[in-house]
């Protein structure tokens, strides 16, 4: 536990606190996307260069925006009069608690069931990859296909339907 | 000597460093690198400004600033001045804390990816395993600080020049990527400075560069379209397209913050540049083997500056293209051939040496951009334009 551990959770732990307790989405999202900044420097700070890089690619990259975007693009972006705070907040935080205590207990529970490893497993960006192209690659193509199919469904959900009588080609 | 000139930086950081106690050389030797890189591309940059602008005169027939200096060479001193002394003005409504931050983190963003480009032999701040990749995550959190000025200024203006930035930029990230996948593929390895070594051969006089191949070649022409509209410029400059929206996302920005999203602006053209030099000009290395002696550092910025001077040429050159077309471009024209130029780099890795390749993989990438621009046009109606908003 290193001094840039504690700097690098710091930011990540107020990043969440902010992206829950801040009044305007907008707001709300870009803390969120402190917390993604955070996980992913925690991720090189273990030397998973991949896992860090991958993060900050999507996450940062498309998934942040994804979420702005549909902020500013739906209907109701506007911070309501009467607070952003739920009515049910008590149920809330007891679900959140709930999670949070198995996710704890499961993480103080594995130091006891796995072995004590000393050294740190090397694991570079090449043995992903042929991990990914060699034993993997059958998950590997499933989950592109379902990706693709996806795209093509929001495709055609937001396509353009040409009305029947108009020649002119329709701008998107 | 001529390997001394070659190494001249890297002695020098040695030179300074040694001064310093054992324990704090390697801080020291990174912290001399980084202040290296913070002020060599700023410099850079006030250069090109001058360079774009007596450029651009020249090519529309004008002469461009004269006025400060001898040909009005300490224009770029004389713009710091002024947008360093001009008034900060932060609109009422904005919001300060983003609108603060959208500049800052901009320009933090790009300078991180200089530090993985090897700009010289034994010259890269960082060698990483994994630095294209790092190269691209960084280039991807952009995105964001141009969101962050479009939304934070409350202007409809700076909004639309931010949200067509986003779709822009995410648009033309795609073959960008792809087109950077077919060299991976072909040297095996992710990071920068192995993928200049395995182009720094000759055969006879000639550089292996992976320009020099069919797929190199589309590889190239298809990074350098998605670079263009990557970093915002001519034709491709809609999200600032100035008879539309004033200045697009940093409308609402006056005085350093303006220079910084400029800054900004430029060096994103540097690096991006630097990046397509790293991957298809052979990075550092000469491009003939009797021209070797002179220093690598030279080769690359000549090759960056060289595709600047394409930027500018391009500018002064081509017009602003539409929205829709610029998106039918991206998705139905770029990226196909993005697609079928990896399936043509891996054809061209299992044939092996010889002639047969060159013809076969020649052949298919011909046929592929014939058949899709005919394809493409073929659905176009050409006639009188029709508006359907603006009757």
């Amino acid at each position: 536990m290193s001094f840039a551990f504690y700097l690098i959770s710091a930011i990540s732990v107020a990043g969440g606190l902010a992206a829950v307790l801040l009044k305007n989405t907008v707001h709300c999202a870009l803390a969120l996307t402190v917390v993604f900044a955070g996980l992913a420097l925690l991720f090189l700070q273990l030397d998973a260069q991949f896992a860090g890089f991958a993060q900050i690619l999507v996450y940062i990259g498309a998934v942040a925006i994804l979420v702005v975007f549909a902020i500013l693009l739906t209907k109701g972006s506007e911070t309501p009069k009467d607070g952003v705070f739920s009515k049910t907040w008590l149920a809330g935080l007891a679900v959140a608690a709930a999670v949070f205590a198995v996710f704890g207990w499961t993480v103080l529970q594995s130091g006891a069931v796995l072995p004590h490893q000393t050294a740190t497993p090397q694991v570079t960006v090449a043995q992903i990859g042929t991990a990914l192209m060699g034993r993997y690659v059958l998950p590997l193509e499933i989950v592109a296909l379902l990706l693709t199919a996806a795209l093509i469904g929001a495709v055609i959900i937001a396509m353009h339907e040409k009305p029947e009588n108009n020649e002119e080609e329709v701008a998107k | 000597m001529s390997a001394t000139l070659d190494q001249i930086f890297v002695l020098i950081k040695q030179w300074i460093v040694s001064f310093l106690p054992v324990a704090w050389q390697p801080v020291a030797g990174i912290l001399l690198c980084v202040a290296a890189i913070v002020s060599v591309f700023p410099g850079l940059f006030a250069f090109t400004v001058l360079l774009e602008r007596k450029g651009l005169g020249r090519m529309q027939n004008r002469i461009g600033p004269n006025r400060v200096g001898p040909f009005g060479i300490f224009q770029p001193i004389a713009d710091g001045i002024k947008s360093l002394t001009k008034e900060d003005i932060v609109p009422y409504s904005a919001d300060g804390v983003v609108h603060f931050l959208a500049p800052v983190v901009l320009v933090v963003a790009v300078f991180l990816g200089f530090a993985v480009l090897p700009m010289g032999r034994n010259m890269v701040l960082v060698d990483v395993d994994a630095s294209l990749l790092f190269y691209f995550a960084i280039g991807a959190s952009t995105e964001l600080s141009v969101f962050m000025a479009g939304w934070s200024s409350r202007n409809k203006y700076s909004l639309l020049g931010a949200m067509r930035a986003v779709a822009q930029m995410i648009s033309y990230e795609v073959p960008l990527l792809m087109s950077s996948v077919a060299i991976v593929m072909m040297t095996g390895s992710l990071s920068l400075v192995k993928i200049v070594e395995v182009q720094n051969h000759y055969s006879g006089i000639f550089p292996h560069w992976f320009i020099f191949t069919p797929w190199g070649f589309v590889g190239f022409v298809l990074y350098a379209v998605a670079a263009t509209a990557e970093t915002n410029r001519s034709p491709f400059d809609l999200p600032e397209g100035e008879s539309e929206l004033v200045a697009g996302y940093f409308t609402e920005y006056s005085g350093f913050k303006f220079a910084l999203f400029f800054l900004g602006e430029y060096l994103a053209m540097f690096s991006i540049s630097g990046l397509g030099a790293t991957l298809f000009l052979g990075g550092w290395s000469a491009p003939f083997s009797f021209l070797t002696w002179i220093p690598s550092w030279v080769w690359f910025f000549g090759k960056v500056m060289t595709s600047i001077f394409v930027f500018i040429w391009m500018r002064g050159t081509l017009p602003r293209l539409r929205q829709d077309q610029l998106m039918n471009f991206a998705w139905k024209f770029v990226l196909p051939l993005t697609m079928i130029n990896l399936f043509d780099a891996a054809i061209w890795r299992f044939l092996g040496e010889g002639w047969l390749r060159w013809v076969i993989c020649s052949t298919i990438l011909l046929i592929a951009y014939i058949g899709m621009g005919r394809i493409g046009m073929s659905r176009k109606h050409f006639g009188p334009r029709s508006y359907r908003y603006a009757e």
